[in-house]
């Protein structure tokens, strides 16, 4: 009696497991579809420039619509830069804030910030980049820029005019907006760490500040650190905010308040109105090293979780 | 059974005769650029107001996208900021007419607290400003232009459109006119690679407006409309008759009444002759097929563009501070759309 009963559940449940298998693979054969596609449309559609100009595209650094004159670099520069001082700055406030948020902080304080720092992912990027413009902007100018350059002067980094906009503010800018990225996911990887492990280290006697620091961190340090590449991969494609404070100048300078440019920066601003072949065939290939640049920041970022497993095993 | 069936029957009825005012109404596709797009959408939508049976979508891509959806025939009408060049025109397989349909200017905005004089400037200067050459504020060419002005050490930040458009076109052609250094170094474009070191680029014109008031000693281009609406100090230009001129609605009107055959391989209007002639203007266009495929929308859309480009359309131009076409370009626009076959 029971037997045909569990037969005929089985027969009923079966095609509905099988139909999800399909949806679950295909959703998932669909990424691999879509990266491949995109790369394969990029090369295609740089094609033209890809055999005017060859590989001298990525480290010649002339823009020059009107000769028909192009060159990657200082956009390549531009993107690596800003993005790295918005993950050298998102990063320590963010894990900072994600320690407070899941072992500092009482509840009550806890859940409204997290609701908040949430809130800021979801700010449109156009008012970022509106706020860089009429009040970060003018800030490192009369501000943050003379105070650094004070400080730090001596440096080439922190030398030479300051326009308000330029590399610096669109890195903090940047920062701004994928910190709560960083911090709502290290906040999770945090809070996921075993209770155990806290208590052991209170039973040996350290303090709140060295458990966090040396055993809750160390233990959740690869997912902090995918919370890091997450937020690097928006810096890296950030467009709009970062186009209306970097000043949108091709040229390489080692100072960090001098305008600059950036991949999704000059694709923004010239896609529209480019009429010659070679002029948006050089634009899509701005595309391609964006993309590639991706890959390879996320196939190192990869590379460095895999050693940290490995060294911890 | 039944019920559903009479139900779904009902659906249909309603939903067929609530579509049947829609279905009367043509509707005309526009794109390109984004100069137009606010003069286009008002105008538009008075047309249609008048003539209900006429609807225009206008779409703004961008000048290039609106070539490129012209050519491939997506769309009744394109409009650009620069006319389509003999490649382009060749690309399109039939014969184009090219209407010119708006009138701008660029007014030269500045920032420089403490002076509320406005300041003057000769064309070379401007040129020279723009090459990089002059870098401060109280250089003596500019002084030379400002007897009496007291002009602060203040270093010069030279503002550009960053992103690709005809205002820049527009500026830059007015440098090539001026200055031979500019002409063989920089060239005429949309986009193009700007040679000052204090160079810094904005995206639009609100873009470039913002970056100028927020910039001591910055200096830049943005259209009319945008200094009228906020008020914001623009530079007296001395024109090639010697005369000084302020960017205006009347003196950029008199650029274009300088020239009354305007043609889309003779379109340049900057640094026009005229006494009273602002010199940085120049104008849009609309692109449509001399011969467009179906007769019936062509007439609609010959009525609606003869419509724009007349007095009562160019009406709604000068309510958002465009500059409305003067009589003569108005006469000349309308002969060039009169070849339209329909």
């Amino acid at each position: 009696m029971d037997e045909p009963a569990f037969r005929r559940i089985a027969r009923f449940v079966s095609p509905v497991d099988r139909g999800f298998a399909a949806v679950v693979y295909g959703g998932s054969a669909l990424f691999a579809v879509l990266i491949v596609g995109l790369f394969i449309e990029l090369v295609l559609g740089s094609w033209p420039s890809l055999r005017a100009f060859g590989p001298s595209f990525i480290w010649k650094s002339a823009w020059d619509p009107v000769a028909s004159k192009f060159g990657a670099l200082p956009m390549i520069y531009g993107t690596v830069v800003t993005s790295f001082i918005a993950i050298l700055l998102a990063s320590f406030v963010g894990i900072m804030a994600a320690v407070f948020l899941a072992d500092f902080a009482p509840r009550w304080i806890a859940a409204p910030l997290s609701f908040l720092i949430e809130l800021l992912a979801a700010v449109p990027s156009v008012v970022y980049g509106l706020w860089g413009l009429f009040v970060l902007a003018p800030l490192v100018r009369t501000t943050i820029g003379p105070v650094l350059q004070h400080l730090l002067g001596w440096t080439p980094l922190f030398a030479g005019p300051i326009y308000g906009v330029g590399l610096l503010t669109a890195g903090i800018i940047l920062a701004l907006m994928i910190v709560p990225t960083v911090t709502a996911i290290s906040r999770d990887v945090i809070a996921a760490i075993p209770r155990d492990l806290r208590e052991a280290s209170m039973a040996l006697g350290s303090t709140k500040w060295e458990t966090a620091t040396r055993v809750v961190l160390p233990a959740a340090r690869v997912g902090i650190f995918g919370a890091c590449v997450l937020g690097l991969g928006r810096a890296l494609g950030e467009t709009i905010a970062v186009t209306m404070v970097i000043g949108n100048r091709p040229e390489i300078s080692a100072s960090l308040f001098a305008p600059s440019y950036t991949l999704a920066s000059v694709i923004a601003n010239e896609f529209t109105e480019a009429t010659s072949a070679v002029y948006i065939s050089a634009l899509i290939e701005l595309g391609l090293i964006l993309f590639v640049v991706s890959i390879v920041v996320n196939a190192v970022a990869r590379l460095m979780i895999w050693s940290v497993r490995g060294s911890r095993a | 059974m039944f019920g559903s069936l009479t139900r779904g029957c009902a659906a249909l009825v309603i939903a067929a005769v609530m579509a049947l005012p829609a279905a009367a109404a043509t509707q005309l596709t526009g794109a390109g650029s984004s100069f137009d797009y606010p003069f286009f959408s008002k105008a538009f939508y008075v047309y249609s107001q008048k003539n209900p049976d006429v609807t225009v979508n206008y779409q703004s891509i961008g000048s290039g996208g609106g070539i490129a959806q012209f050519t491939a025939k997506n769309v009744d009408f394109g409009a650009t900021d620069v006319p389509m060049n003999a490649q382009e025109l060749q690309r399109a397989g039939q014969p184009v007419l090219q209407i010119p349909v708006a009138l701008g200017g660029a007014a030269i905005a500045y920032n420089l607290p403490g002076v509320s004089a406005t300041i003057k400037l000769t064309r070379q200067t401007l040129a020279d400003i723009y090459l990089g050459k002059i870098t401060k504020w109280n250089d003596p060419q500019i002084a030379r232009a400002n007897h009496g002005v007291k002009l602060p050490d203040t270093a010069i930040v030279v503002v550009h459109r960053s992103d690709g458009s005809g205002t820049s076109y527009i500026f830059t052609d007015f440098l090539s006119h001026v200055s031979g250094e500019w002409k063989s170094r920089v060239g005429v474009g949309k986009s193009v690679s700007w040679p000052a070191p204090s160079a810094v680029g904005a995206k639009g014109n609100e873009g470039v407006a913002g970056q100028i008031r927020s910039t001591p000693g910055a200096i830049g281009y943005v259209e009319l409309a945008y200094v009228v609406e906020n008020h914001m100090p623009a530079v007296t230009l001395q024109n090639s008759a010697g005369k000084w001129v302020a960017c205006s609605e009347a003196t950029v009107a008199a650029a274009a009444a300088d020239k009354p055959h305007v043609s889309p391989t003779d379109f340049s209007i900057v640094d026009a002759p005229g006494a009273n002639s602002y010199p940085v203007a120049g104008f849009s266009w609309v692109v449509v097929y001399k011969k467009p495929a179906d007769s019936g929308r062509a007439r609609m859309l010959y009525d609606v563009l003869s419509w724009l480009v007349s007095s009562a359309g160019q009406e709604n131009a000068k309510s958002l501070d465009y500059v409305p076409l003067p009589r003569s370009i108005q006469a000349s626009a309308l002969s060039t759309l009169k070849q339209m076959q329909h």
